[in-house]
């Protein structure tokens, strides 16, 4: 009896071995991924921003130069500055003029199916063609977003040559592509039950009070979810500020990305660029977290329904 | 009665403002295109003009041919075309059966490793960008379009492996139980139950996955030295070095390049939205 237990213990016990390797088979190709393209590369990416290595001649052990020689190289300074200008303008002008076009479309009246395509078209198209649009809209002479301010008595900017507008310039060109944010909270507004309203009209509220009460509240989670991402894509802005500008002029659309490419692939500071390149994920994990940490403070989430 | 007329009358207005501020809207999201169209039909001598045409005269639709013609065209087409196929069905394959077995299987670890998945997500690229160059190097791959394609089939769209992990999550468990009684074993039950069923999430996937792939800049710019072994979007940008003022040109080539995008949409707006939807943002 006792023999026969601890044979049926160790069959299970190796069907229960069988099983977690056939897990195992099943993840395997994102497994192997996430080592040999993520893990390693994480890790292998420390090492190299403790050496001066330019990719010809062997890595040479500087240990924490690179940082230090960060905080007395202007132009990383340069570089954090317009990318912060960049995210703290264009995320939370993204998630405004998102949610407001999100409320607007979630009416019941005819024609909003045809809006929504209108809106979501730009986000499909991106990368050089859509900056080299951009670059052309910003023509200072011949541009069409000059010639219509002149139709209103404005003499517009040089935009993309004049050191203070072509970082603007760049934020406008952002705000185009509004309508990938916009159908997420579209989407999340759909979903949230007409009873809550009902509710709110049964006390007599109005429309202000549905959005403060019902709406806002119900929509933190996706704002939630739009403000992360927006923040993590946001710090890493690179295919417009290469092709529209360069950079320029006089750096003033030197975007932290744009930075650190150059050093990496064009002064081969392949050290310099890793540490250029942690301090960013630094940054950037910062803001997260900190998103993370404040959430309790303003995300509600369906669960907690019972206490308010 | 008054206060039932009254009511309609604020609905009106109400309604009447959201039509004309999503007009607005609608205009200034549009003219972009329209001056992108505008000016690729329009003749050397006329882009310069002030003020500008908006119709122009005449239309000359030879700047397409004329915008092909000046770069390899179909060269950077096929290179185009090879990566994005193949970035494209590796993509669907790896996310589908990974997805597969973080939802269906039971192995130790697995909570964990997909808390890993997600955590990735946010990993922002450019930190491994460099050692991963430096370890394609270090296979002789630079210069070809293998560091662009073979990551594809390694799960690099984390993204849609958990779109797709939230799809297979909404199938009912009893499915599979069905399946094995009928006498599916494990990849059975992957290739006939769930895979059919999921038909849509991953239509959706490879919808995005085309986009991302298609319009890569910053992967080909790294990876690819030699011009015959551009993309599309290299090309459009050496093009755009040389016919520096040739704006008509230059809008011709970013139109043929941004029209599969455009067109594919269109076509597939259902998919597109619903995947939105679907893809657990709520997650």
């Amino acid at each position: 009896m006792g023999k026969f237990l601890t044979k049926e213990k160790k069959a299970s016990k190796r069907k229960r071995i069988l099983k977690s390797l056939e897990g195992y088979v099943y993840i395997s190709p994102w497994l192997i991924g996430f080592l040999t393209f993520t893990a390693f590369p994480l890790l292998s990416s420390i090492c190299i921003s403790l050496t001066e290595w330019n990719l010809f001649s062997a890595p040479e052990f500087v240990g924490f130069a690179n940082y230090s020689k960060l905080f007395s190289d202007p132009l990383f300074w340069q570089a954090l500055k317009v990318t912060a200008k960049y995210v703290f303008t264009s995320v939370p002008l993204r998630l405004i003029i998102g949610f407001t076009l999100a409320l607007l479309l979630n009416n019941n009246i005819p024609g909003m199916g045809v809006y929504r395509t209108i809106f979501y078209l730009p986000t499909v198209t991106s990368g050089v063609a859509v900056s080299l649009l951009w670059l052309w809209i910003f023509n200072p002479e011949y541009g069409i977003l000059n010639v219509i301010l002149q139709k209103f008595g404005i003499i517009g900017p040089a935009w993309l040559m004049s050191e203070t507008w072509a970082l603007p310039a760049i934020i406008i060109m952002s705000l185009w592509s509004v309508g990938g944010s916009m159908i997420i909270y579209l989407a999340g507004l759909q979903n949230i039950p007409s009873q809550l309203y009902e509710a709110v009209d049964i006390d007599g509220g109005g429309w202000l009070a549905k959005v403060w009460n019902v709406t806002l509240p119900m929509m933190t989670p996706i704002v939630f979810y739009n403000l992360v991402m927006g923040i993590i894509g946001s710090f890493q802005v690179f295919t417009d500020a290469y092709v529209m500008s360069n950079g320029g002029p006089h750096n003033a659309t030197l975007f932290y990305v744009l930075y650190l490419y150059r050093n990496a692939f064009q002064y081969f500071e392949m050290g310099y660029a890793s540490a250029l390149a942690w301090v960013l994920f630094a940054i950037i994990l910062g803001f997260t977290l900190l998103i993370f940490k404040s959430s309790p403070m303003w995300v509600y989430y369906e669960g907690e329904m019972k206490n308010s | 009665m008054a206060f039932v007329a009254s009511k309609k009358r604020q609905e009106l207005i109400k309604t009447t403002m959201v039509y004309i501020t999503l007009s607005i809207g609608a205009v200034i999201i549009l003219l972009p295109i329209a001056w992108m169209l505008s000016t690729a039909l329009k003749e050397s001598g006329s882009i310069f003009l002030f003020p500008p045409q908006w119709i122009p005269k005449p239309i000359r639709w030879d700047n397409f041919s004329k915008a092909v013609n000046a770069i390899p065209f179909w060269e950077f087409l096929k290179n185009t075309l090879i990566i994005t196929a193949f970035g494209v069905v590796g993509q669907i394959c790896s996310s589908a059966i990974v997805s597969f077995g973080f939802a269906r299987l039971d192995f130790h670890g697995r909570d964990f490793l997909f808390f890993l998945l997600i955590s990735t997500m946010m990993l922002p690229g450019i930190v491994t960008m460099i050692p991963v160059f430096m370890m394609f190097k270090a296979w002789g791959w630079l210069d070809s379009f293998k560091p662009l394609i073979v990551p594809s089939y390694f799960g690099s769209g984390v993204f849609y492996i958990f779109v797709i992990r939230q799809f297979f999550m909404s199938i009912p468990f009893e499915l599979d139980e069905a399946a094995r009684i009928d006498g599916c074993g494990t990849f059975g039950t992957f290739w006939h139950i769930l895979l059919p069923l999921a038909k849509p999430a991953l239509m959706t996937i490879a919808i995005f996955s085309f986009l991302g792939h298609w319009s890569d800049f910053m992967g080909p710019l790294i990876y690819l030295n030699d011009t015959s072994k551009f993309t599309l979007s290299l090309g459009l940008n050496l093009f755009r070095g040389m016919y520096n003022t040739d704006w008509n040109l230059l809008m011709a080539a970013s139109l043929l390049i941004m029209l599969p995008s455009v067109v594919l949409f269109f076509f597939t707006q259902k998919q597109f939205v619903q995947g939105i939807v679907v893809s657990g943002i709520k997650g």
